[in-house]
Parts: structure tokens; C-alpha cells; sequence
């Protein structure tokens, strides 16, 4: 594999963790064994750190710990791209719906009682045979959480954030997405509080199926645009 | 600021990596992480454009290093050294300083699904007149402020086209140095790739970009 800059630096940290944690975490070796790479790795002592500071906060009543537990529940296991599933499938659904979507997203997410944090000022983006769009946040990690949840790793990545405005082909590539040279591809960098969500193409030999089979083909990648939504095989689930 | 967060048009970073089932967080932490700075910013000592600036604060060897979640504790960390509401010397003992008040905590769990549901919209509503209009041709401005901006470099000087006026919004730039909201309308102007990136970019290619009237001049 080719050895990128980024690599030297994520095994640097790696072996500065190991060195200090005395061994790797128990994850970490289980992480690289299972798909060949190795994530940043933390310190173990960063765990503790962060018990330590939790616990400080509480004391001094900064912070309530039910509120936390509240809040990576809400995250873990509320909120997440089932969501803007359910958005998709409707539109796909519901010509009327669809147009609402695109004009006046807020209000037509929230008709599926969907809105809020990171989700305040939502738009929503068509593809279609023509242009395909992909999102981004190339200065942080903009990402609409009431429709997708939190954001994956790779969407926070240096590689993804910096290569998508310039090459967003070859990271598409990357996805196993290859477009057709005359199809535009159209990448929305959420610089502002504007929030995107891309509606997929309806695949094929979806005619007959209920909002909630459609529901359950769309993937977030497809919402987020570096995948689309695979045609259905014919007779079989998806 | 010129940093390293700025990171849009680079090409040494290496392949997007996808992880198959990926968790919602990778270790416990990182979720008390993700709560605590939730929880943090509750106080209203800052605001969540001051909380991104901090973190493009972070050196960039640093920044390239750290994982995300060590990005949120650090910035966090340091605006409430920074604010107050804790000191060096309690982070480092882990115990509060003698003689400190017991606070209620500013969020609370009763108040989670309020605040998830209803978020902290930055838009404003007043009435402020629109420098452009859709289907102008502008340019972004040739700027390299030292404090926060959300105009991504590769993006300056670039010509492009209003393609819609979403309202009026808090601007960064000022609201991250605490200078006030500055509201001003937020424009989707879209550039074409070829004249971001030059021949080497396919014809058809655009990014659209949400620009605030101070990012644009007339083109």
C-alpha cells in the first residue's frame, strides 16, 4: 500500500501511544486485524483523563450526568440516517411531499417530526440523471444530525474534507462510484449553517413497493452522496 | 485564519477510508466527550463559532494527530480555562478549588429533548437588505483575515453565481471574536470546478458554496 504523510503520522501516534500506554488498547488491535488499517490511536490514559474531568464537572455542578447519558443515548440510539430514510422514501412516495422537500425543507422534514440541533436550516438536494451531488465540510464537520445522526470518521477525515472540492471523481471512486464524464457532479461545502441531505435517484423495480421498503434501501451514503441508491434485484430483497 | 483546518484542495492526505458498521463512538469517551462539550456550551459563555475557532487554534501538527473527539475536549477545555469556569490547577488535581460554590448544572437532563428538537438556529430575523440577488455573477474577496472565517481559502478571488438567498444569519467572522452577530445574508453561490481548479477539472463540475455578503464583491 502506498505510505502516505498521513499514515507516518498515525502510526508516529500509534507508537507514541503504545510507548506511553505500555500496549495497545484491546480495540485498536481488533480494529487493525479486521479491515487493515489502523485509525489515530489515543493514548489509553485519555479514558481516564476524561473520567477524571467528568467527574470534576459534576462535582463543581457544571454538568448533570444524567444529561450526558441523555445525550449519547439520544445520539446512539434515536437519532440517526433511519431518519432520512423515511424523508426519502416519502419524497419518493409523494410527488407533492417531494416538491414541499425541496423548497421549503425545514417544514417538510418536520412533517416526519425530524428537525432540530445541527438541523436547524436544512436543504435538500435532487439528483438526478443528470447531476449527481455530494456533501462536505472542508473546514470542520457539518453534518445534518437530525436526518443522519453524528457524522462517520471518513466524513470528518483529512482525506475527505480536503480531496472532495478537487477531486471529487476520484474520491467517489474510492466510494465504487464511477459517473459518466456529461453527468455534473455537484458538491455542496457546508461553510454556513445550511444543512444538506441529497435525495437519491429512486432505483428500478421499485414500483410497487410501501415507504417503508423504500425506507429500508436508502443507505446514508447515498444521503450523503458517495453512493446511490442500488437498483433492486428482481424477486429478492435489495 | 490560514491554518490547517482550512484543508479543501489539498491532496497529500491519502484514500477515504470507509469502516464497515461503524459505531456512533468508538470508545466510551468520546461519547462523555461529545455530552460534556453539549453540556459546556449551555452556560452561554461562548458561542459555537468561538468553539470552532479554538479548535482551528490547535497547532497543525497537533491537529493532524489528534482524533476528532481530542479536537472537541481540547478547544472546550481551553474556553473554559479561558471563561472561567474551571482552572488549570482543578483540571490537574481533578478536585475543585477549596472553597468553590456548587453550581446547577446550566443543562440538565429534562431539558435534553428540548434542546435537541429546537437546536440554536443562527438565523436572525431582521431586516437587512441583500447585497445580491440570484443569477448575479460575484466574486469571493480576496481576504486572509488572522481570526476565524468560514470563506475557505481555495474558494478566494474565485468568480461564481448566486444561485439563492437563504435569509439572514449570524456572521462568524465577528461572532467568534465576540464582536457581535453582524447578521447578514447567506447566498448559495456556485463556482465552476474548472475555474476553482483550472483544465484539470471536468467541465461540468461545480461547488456550491454558502457564502455570507461580506465574502462577495461584484464580478
Amino acid at each position: 500500500m502506498k505510505s502516505t504523510r498521513r499514515d507516518f503520522l498515525a502510526t508516529a501516534a500509534t507508537a507514541a501511544g503504545a510507548a506511553a500506554a505500555g500496549e495497545l488498547s484491546a480495540h485498536a488491535q481488533e480494529h487493525e486485524h479486521s479491515h487493515g488499517h489502523s485509525h489515530q490511536v489515543v493514548p489509553s490514559d485519555l479514558a481516564l483523563r476524561v473520567k477524571s474531568l467528568e467527574s470534576l464537572l459534576v462535582e463543581k455542578g457544571l454538568v448533570d450526568r444524567a444529561a450526558l447519558d441523555a445525550l449519547i443515548d439520544t445520539y446512539e440510539h434515536k437519532i440517526g440516517p433511519r431518519n432520512g430514510a423515511r424523508v426519502v422514501a416519502k419524497a419518493w412516495n409523494d410527488s407533492a411531499y417531494k416538491m414541499r422537500l425541496l423548497t421549503d425543507s425545514d417544514k417538510a422534514i418536520a412533517e416526519l417530526g425530524y428537525g432540530g440541533q445541527q438541523g436547524e436550516h436544512m436543504v435538500v438536494v435532487e439528483n438526478t440523471p443528470a447531476v449527481h451531488n455530494m456533501v462536505v465540510c472542508t473546514l470542520c464537520s457539518c453534518y445534518p444530525w437530525p436526518v443522519l445522526g453524528l457524522p462517520p470518521v471518513w466524513y470528518k477525515s483529512a482525506p475527505y474534507r480536503s480531496r472532495s472540492v478537487i477531486d471529487p471523481r476520484g474520491v467517489l471512486r474510492e466510494f465504487g462510484l464511477e459517473l459518466p464524464e456529461d453527468v455534473e457532479v455537484r458538491v455542496w461545502d457546508s461553510t454556513a449553517e445550511l444543512r444538506y441531505l441529497v435525495l437519491p435517484e429512486r432505483p428500478s423495480g421499485t414500483e410497487r413497493l410501501s415507504e417503508d421498503e423504500l425506507a429500508a434501501l436508502v443507505t446514508r451514503d447515498a444521503m450523503i452522496g458517495v453512493a446511490k441508491v442500488p437498483p433492486r434485484k428482481e424477486g429478492g430483497a435489495a | 485564519m490560514n491554518g490547517i483546518h482550512d484543508m479543501g484542495g489539498m491532496q497529500d492526505m491519502g484514500p477515504v477510508r470507509e469502516e464497515k458498521n461503524e459505531p456512533v463512538f468508538h470508545h466510551p469517551w468520546e461519547g462523555r466527550v461529545f455530552a460534556i462539550t453539549r453540556s459546556m456550551s449551555a452556560w452561554r459563555k461562548w458561542n459555537l463559532d468561538a468553539l470552532r475557532h479554538q479548535r482551528e487554534l490547535i497547532p497543525p501538527a497537533e491537529y493532524l494527530r489528534m482524533s476528532y473527539y481530542e479536537i472537541w475536549l481540547k478547544g472546550m477545555l481551553e474556553l473554559a480555562i479561558k471563561f472561567g469556569l474551571v482552572t488549570q490547577a482543578e483540571l490537574d488535581s481533578g478536585k475543585p478549588a477549596a472553597g468553590s460554590a456548587k453550581l446547577h448544572p446550566a443543562l440538565t437532563a429534562d431539558k435534553i429533548p428540548g434542546l435537541v428538537a429546537h437546536g440554536t438556529p443562527a438565523s436572525r430575523d431582521v431586516a437587512v437588505t441583500p447585497r445580491f440577488r440570484s443569477g448575479q455573477r460575484v466574486r469571493a474577496r480576496n481576504i486572509n483575515p488572522v481570526g476565524h472565517t468560514r470563506l475557505p481559502r481555495y474558494a478566494r478571488g474565485k468568480p461564481g453565481m448566486v444561485e439563492r438567498d437563504h435569509g439572514v444569519f449570524v456572521f462568524p467572522d465577528t461572532d467568534a471574536h465576540f464582536l457581535g452577530e453582524k447578521p447578514q445574508h447567506v447566498y448559495t453561490v456556485r463556482f465552476s470546478a474548472r475555474d476553482l481548479w483550472g483544465e484539470q477539472a471536468n467541465a461540468r463540475d461545480t461547488v456550491c458554496i454558502a457564502m455570507w455578503d461580506d465574502y462577495l464583491e461584484l464580478e
